[in-house]
């Protein structure tokens, strides 16, 4: 194999290679990028059997052929390498190496045997559609603060994506949760995806997709099987085990009749509840609010260090009440709100609270009280 | 040289015998009034407590246990004559002592009896750091005037009230730090009191084993062996540089203690960091229904420790040891801090399934640390779980019913596995 590549393309493919590769590994391979040249196009595959990740670039291909090299040290290498150089691979067979060259640097890697390489199998999918980034961006984006990371809830380590019925039809809906709050995030159904089953997409495969998703004009082809979800864009394909689990039905969590009705400027709040929170104690960050009409007490009481209050103006017309939440799930929530006014739904303080963007019911959260 | 009588407390000037009351029972020491630093360790605690209430077992060898696959928590002085040792396997121990009366420990009974000993230690000084239930640290440092004796009578005195009214022996440790106290208490036991003054520690210790010094086990004295130190004496061979570089944080403490020097204080009501509790099954066990069943008996020893000193951890540790001895912990941290038993068997039991581990396992323990006031735990309920609520009040109750009426009053069907 010899050929040409130019520094950036290499880099960035690179560098989504070494994130899905983990940084210890027991079997050697798997730290391992597969690099295969064939006619103008390299490509770099990436594995740590449970995500794939594949990446064609352009290059100039004098020889085709393939071979596997440390993943981090490429990597790394071509970090170092200055910008617009032009980086030649080529591998030596007699001496089982395989030389990175550009400008006056060389290195000489040592390679493991392509065949020894674990290629995902390829699998039928179910369902085939397309997707504008923008609208999974903004599924994942606004979820995945929720997943959990709990092993001993393992299927609650994802994202569940699926087809629900939304307020005006189907919709593709992204569901997180730790137990403590959750994420209900709603997009129009893509054509073609009406048939997908629901699957848990995992944590370490979301954030590896949200790398294919920067570009707002770019399509995504989404796969799904029971098994498997694969997103791919003209370069990249992306391939990920799914959670092999049942996500609970969330359905049930989320309060219907909760009549207490807060809205609130969403960052005044978060900056509000972070500023209370510095005297709370380290590990249980307890926010108590205290509402009256269009008034809201924020407070903290932490024996060991002292106390701290913020008065905030609210719309608020129920009866007064009280309500205790970890400030970072508030933090959390409230950051989630990017166009309107925040608006709390409570019932009582024992009972999960809902919070959505003004009246848009397209991402809704709910969090669940702490006694203060 | 100040001499004390260990039986009336009369104090005087030399001599083989007390001049007051004749007994040869006589402590004498050139700075017996003048150290403040003491521990005292009750003599086979356990084992003392069952022939005090058993007399007919004075005599014969007594081992303080649980089951045959269990470990000695306490053997008699007649049982230590036959070789049994604290912490040996108990066939081992029978097998060693084939006669010995074993008897399951009684925890209630010797913890409010150290309850006693310890309101006996605080009418003397504020100063005291229990170790367990049967030994702990005194600083008597000032408090002679307000006793108007010095320090080694107010011990002795101590020792004397522990043995007539609670019918306990202890042995006492004097001298002018935490370290020699507790080498001084273990010289002369049982029904000891031993001091080490302040002249005689770089000569005492230079002839003492390296093993000695707290926290060398046997790996720890195998370390040091390596490197030529056998005996304490070894170590003032040594640059203080370099007992740090090859030994670390503790190099610098050997330097320190080598010479009789410990700063340490002693620290009444040292905060609890962690509450576990393990057991060693008669026999291996696989089954999974059997397995959890002790997860479950475990966390609500657990939870019932922590309820009792008002605590709630954070992070739940599930302990296994196979049968081939190979010991593994799992470890995870709660989002919401408990001292709840179903909260603290849901964490372990599902650390146990994660862990992938195959049995048969011979140990099995649970533990809670990262400890907080209760008012900081169990705050948060779990959207998933809309019954936790429910159970929580559930347990509640049920530790009321278990207050007023015993802890068998009201138990789970689980316990029963």
């Amino acid at each position: 194999m010899k050929v040409s590549i130019e520094r950036s393309a290499l880099l960035k493919a690179m560098g989504q290679a070494q994130s899905v590769v983990e940084r210890r590994n027991t079997i050697p391979i798997l730290g391992n990028v597969l690099i295969e040249a064939e006619g103008a196009q390299v490509s770099f595959r990436a594995t740590d059997l449970d995500i794939e990740v594949l990446d064609r670039v352009p290059g100039m291909v004098e020889a085709p052929g393939a071979t596997t090299v440390s993943a981090h040290l490429l990597h790394e290498i071509v970090r170092k390498l200055p910008d617009g150089a032009l980086v030649a691979l080529s591998d030596q067979p007699q001496s089982g190496r395989l030389e990175v060259r550009a400008g006056r640097s060389t290195f000489s890697l040592a390679t493991l045997p392509r065949e020894d390489f674990p290629v995902m199998a390829s699998s039928e999918y179910a369902s085939n559609f397309g997707a504008p980034a923008g609208l999974l961006r903004r599924l994942f984006d606004k979820s995945k603060f929720a997943i959990s990371t709990e092993e001993t809830r393992y299927y609650l380590n994802g994202v569940y994506m699926h087809v629900a019925e939304g307020e005006n039809g189907p919709v593709l809906r992204c569901v997180a949760t730790d137990g403590h709050r959750l994420a209900r995030i709603d997009a129009p159904l893509p054509e073609g995806a009406a048939g997908m089953p629901g699957v848990i997409v995992p944590r370490k495969t979301v954030g590896e997709l949200r790398k294919l998703l920067d570009d707002d004009e770019a399509q995504i082809a989404v796969s799904v099987s029971e098994t498997k979800v694969r997103f791919a864009t003209p370069e990249i394909t992306l391939t990920s085990k799914v959670i092999d689990g049942t996500f609970p039905d969330y359905t049930r969590v989320i309060p219907h009749a909760n009549t207490r009705r807060m809205e609130v400027d969403a960052a005044e709040f978060a900056q509000a509840v972070d500023r209370v929170a510095t005297v709370s104690s380290e590990r249980a960050r307890a926010v108590k609010l205290s509402l009256d009409e269009d008034r809201l007490i924020l407070s903290v009481n932490a024996p060991d260090s002292g106390m701290a209050e913020e008065e905030l103006a609210v719309a608020y017309s129920d009866d007064k009440m009280e309500i205790g939440f970890n400030a970072k799930y508030l933090l959390e929530i409230a950051g989630q709100v990017d166009r309107e006014n925040a608006v709390f739904l409570f019932n009582s303080s024992g009972d999960p609270t809902l919070m959505r963007e003004g009246g848009d019911m397209s991402a809704i959260y709910v969090v669940m009280p702490m006694r203060v | 040289m100040p001499s004390l009588c260990r039986d009336c407390l009369h104090s005087f000037e030399t001599g083989p015998r007390c001049p007051a009351c004749r007994s040869p029972r006589v402590l004498a020491h050139p700075e017996l009034f003048d150290l403040a630093i003491a521990h005292i360790d009750c003599d086979a605690f356990y084992a003392a407590v069952e022939k005090r209430d058993r007399p007919e077992l004075a005599d014969r060898p007594v081992i303080i246990g649980g089951g045959r696959r269990g470990v000695v928590s306490t053997a008699c002085y007649v049982a230590r004559i036959h070789g049994v040792r604290s912490a040996m396997p108990m066939f081992e121990a029978l097998r060693l002592c084939p006669e010995a009366v074993v008897i399951r420990p009684r925890m209630e009974v010797y913890a409010s009896l150290s309850r006693r000993i310890r309101d006996m230690m605080e009418e003397l000084t504020p100063a005291v750091e229990p170790l367990s239930l049967d030994e702990a640290f005194l600083d008597l440092t000032g408090t002679a005037r307000l006793h108007g004796a010095p320090p080694a009578i107010l011990l002795a005195r101590l020792a004397r009230r522990m043995r007539r009214e609670l019918g306990i022996t202890a042995s006492v440790g004097l001298s002018h730090n935490k370290f020699l106290a507790k080498i001084a208490s273990d010289r002369d036991k049982p029904d000891g009191f031993s001091v080490i003054g302040r002249a005689e520690t770089p000569d005492f210790l230079a002839g003492q084993p390296a093993r000695i010094i707290w926290g060398i086990g046997a790996a720890g004295q195998a370390q040091l062996a390596a490197h030529g130190i056998r005996k304490v004496g070894d170590l003032l061979r040594w640059d203080r540089r370099e007992l740090v570089r090859v030994f670390g944080k503790t190099g610098l403490r050997l330097w320190h203690l080598a010479r009789g020097e410990d700063r340490r204080r002693v620290a009444p009501d040292a905060p609890v960091k962690s509450v576990s509790n393990e057991t060693t099954f008669a026999e291996d066990i696989d089954a999974p229904d059997l397995l959890d069943g002790h997860v479950w008996r475990l966390s609500e020893k657990v939870s019932d420790r922590l309820k009792a000193r008002g605590l709630a951890g954070g992070s739940v540790t599930l302990k296994l040891k196979r049968a081939d001895h190979r010991l593994f912990t799992r470890s995870l941290t709660l989002p919401d801090p408990t001292q709840l038993a179903e909260r603290i068997h849901a964490a372990a039991a599902g650390l146990q399934s994660a862990s992938g581990l195959a049995g048969p396992f011979r140990l099995i323990g649970v533990g809670v640390s990262a400890l907080v006031p209760e008012a900081e735990g169990d705050r948060l309920d779990d959207l998933l779980d809309p019954e936790g609520r429910r159970r929580r009040a559930a347990e509640a109750a049920r530790d009321a019913i278990r207050r007023r009426f015993g802890s068998d009053a009201i138990i789970k069907g689980r316990a029963l596995r």
